[in-house]
């Protein structure tokens, strides 16, 4: 397996902050991977999407996409490897759901020039692929939300990246949302897509398998397999709560529960 | 099913634009032919006809000279005016991702306004006045957009009360340049700059400004599709691979070039920068790539028909921001009416 993501020695901080919000974090990303990033509020999960995407530039350590450092590379090259879902929120303009998916394209096309009929053939079958493709004359702005989450999700596959990066993808969303969104994840995964997600639940990171990473409050970042990752111990320091972690044999995995209140 | 309604939705954006176009066309001929001067639509159609494809007609000179002397050029210039106002104000609004701002907010009509005033105060001519209220706007846009990056905050909240700032700044330096200026002969000829007026235009002092207006108007034109992209958020635009820094450096300075030239060729004209955009979006969508080219045909006939109000209603002839304020404020308020949830 190739190795996408290679994460050395990353230090960050906000001018504004005294603290460190990543500290000398390490890890690696290979093709495939699915890695779910837990800590709590304010920990910095998604300061560290936003230096894997270069937006934020890291002062410390090296962070390589594809062999190369990722400091030396456009956004346009950035882009067309790494797909990004952010949180979602209501743009100021509501463009039509196929507008919107086609602006995922948006790593091909050049500076004066405009989407043609190769990116239109394209937003068409990523539509149809994850089944929304009745929504396309829709604008963005008056869906639910699991239908927005749907289509950003669809903009970051339009252009097949190798890699999508999740920022709290299930955060605003009702339950049964949440499960249908964490479903279309493992789907993307197992498509070959690697995949990255920050998240508040302990559950989604068993759910989903792989790889799972814990951040502090401290910058400090510790990752591994889920099941030696995700411990009663390591939930404590988390979050400062008696978390249990119980088998259960009908389900065949390990679930989070909290005891009592 | 899919594929018709895409088709459906294409063939419904070029009625509009052909409708629009046409409006335009009938606008310009309805725009000859009325005045004190009255001159038949088949007379005005024959001499746009003939000095078109350079033929020759047989009509009075006095006829000729009114409609090529005085109310082409008149045309041409509202016409251009209307297209450039809206075509910026579409695209701030995008760069921006904000549907409430338009081109004088970032303060590029009052500082075009103290550049000519200045060059009224120091009695210089006509040329001098363009180019001042050029540099004024420039000037007035840098000092906007420099106030957030001093105090290294990008967001766009400290851009608009930037644009306050200037504003406001510059209203006090216009104010003391009218207070300065002498009020018998130039004070006046301030005010009635200021108000916004199609009624001193030459034919080829417009030549020039068009000149300057059409490169900026057609590079808007094609980074629109990017205009799009920038309205998702400076972040998102860059995950999705968009040069943010470059895109929004070239589309502010070609927009601000757009609302400058305007105001050379006719003073401060309010508002059309703002609800023509909105407008457009009402018929097309916002994607910039129909709006913005539908705005430059929608601008430039609410321009051409306010004109034309102006100089045909009443004995003396009103500026055109009267009327443009009469309009656009009521709209503007409707406007707020309908996004009152967004703006919560």
């Amino acid at each position: 397996m190739s190795i996408l993501f290679d994460i050395e020695n990353v230090s960050f901080t906000y001018p504004s902050l005294k603290r460190k919000v990543l500290d000398s974090v390490n890890f690696k990303i290979s093709e495939g991977d699915v890695l779910s990033v837990l800590g709590r509020n304010g920990s910095g999960k998604s300061t560290l999407l936003n230096c894997m995407l270069g937006i934020l530039k890291t002062q410390g350590g090296a962070i390589s996409l594809s062999g190369k450092f990722l400091h030396d590379m456009s956004e346009r090259e950035i882009a067309s490897v790494v797909g990004y879902v952010p949180q979602s929120h209501v743009p100021a303009f509501g463009y039509t759901v196929f507008d919107f998916v086609q602006m995922g394209c948006a790593s091909r096309i050049g500076l004066f020039s405009h989407p043609g009929r190769k990116e239109r053939d394209d937003t068409a079958a990523v539509l149809s692929e994850m089944k929304i493709e009745q929504l396309a004359d829709r604008p963005y702005t008056e869906l639910s939300g699991g239908e927005q989450q749907q289509a950003i999700i669809a903009r970051a596959i339009v252009s097949r990246p190798r890699i999508i990066l999740f920022d709290e993808p299930t955060a605003h969303l009702d339950f049964g949302n949440q499960l249908r969104v964490l479903r279309l994840i493992k789907d993307l995964s197992e498509k070959g897509f690697a995949v990255v997600i920050t998240t508040h639940n302990p559950d989604h990171a068993m759910l989903l398998g792989g790889r799972a990473a814990i951040l502090d409050r401290q910058g400090h970042l510790i990752s591994g397999k889920v099941d030696d990752i995700v411990t009663e111990a390591s939930l404590k320091d988390v979050y400062s709560s008696d978390l249990k972690l119980k088998y259960i044999e009908e389900f065949g995995r390990r679930v989070c529960v909290y005891p009592n209140l | 099913m899919k594929q018709t309604i895409q088709k459906k939705r294409k063939l419904n954006v070029l009625a509009i634009f052909l409708t629009f176009l046409f409006l335009l066309l009938g606008g310009v001929v309805l725009a000859v032919c009325v005045g004190k001067y009255p001159v038949s639509p088949g007379e005005s159609i024959s001499i746009l006809w003939s000095r078109l494809f350079g033929l020759t007609n047989g009509l009075p000179d006095m006829t000729q000279n009114v409609v090529m002397g005085l109310r082409v050029p008149r045309i041409l210039a509202s016409v251009v005016v209307g297209a450039a106002l809206s075509m910026s104000g579409a695209a701030y609004q995008g760069i921006f991702k904000n549907p409430l701002v338009s081109p004088e907010f970032l303060g590029v009509s009052s500082g075009a306004c103290i550049g000519a005033a200045l060059a009224i105060l120091l009695s210089l001519t006509t040329v001098f006045i363009s180019l001042f209220a050029f540099v004024g706007g420039i000037i007035a846009v840098l000092l906007t957009v420099s106030i957030p990056s001093l105090i290294k905050n990008r967001s766009n909240l400290v851009l608009v009360l930037s644009g306050i700032i200037v504003g406001s700044a510059l209203s006090s330096v216009f104010g003391f340049i009218k207070f300065m200026a002498d009020p018998d002969t130039q004070l006046a000829s301030i005010t009635y700059w200021a108000m916004g007026s199609f009624s001193y235009i030459k034919l080829s002092e417009l030549l020039t400004v068009l000149l300057v207006i059409i490169v900026p108007a057609v590079i808007l034109v094609l980074l629109s599709w990017w205009i799009d992209v920038l309205s998702l958020g400076e972040n998102e635009a860059r995950s999705l691979g968009a040069n943010v820094k470059l895109i929004r450096r070239i589309v502010i300075t070609c927009s601000t070039i757009l609302t400058a030239g305007s105001v050379c060729i006719a003073g401060t004209i309010g508002w059309v920068g703002l609800i023509i955009p909105h407008f457009g979006r009402m018929l097309v969508g916002p994607s910039n790539r129909r709006l913005i080219p539908l705005c430059g045909l929608i601008g430039g006939l609410f321009m051409l028909l306010v004109d034309t109000l102006t100089r045909t209603i009443g004995v003396a002839e009103m500026p055109v921001s009267i009327l443009t304020g009469i309009i656009g404020a009521p709209f503007y308020c409707w406007l707020l009416f309908r996004q009152r949830r967004t703006l919560s």
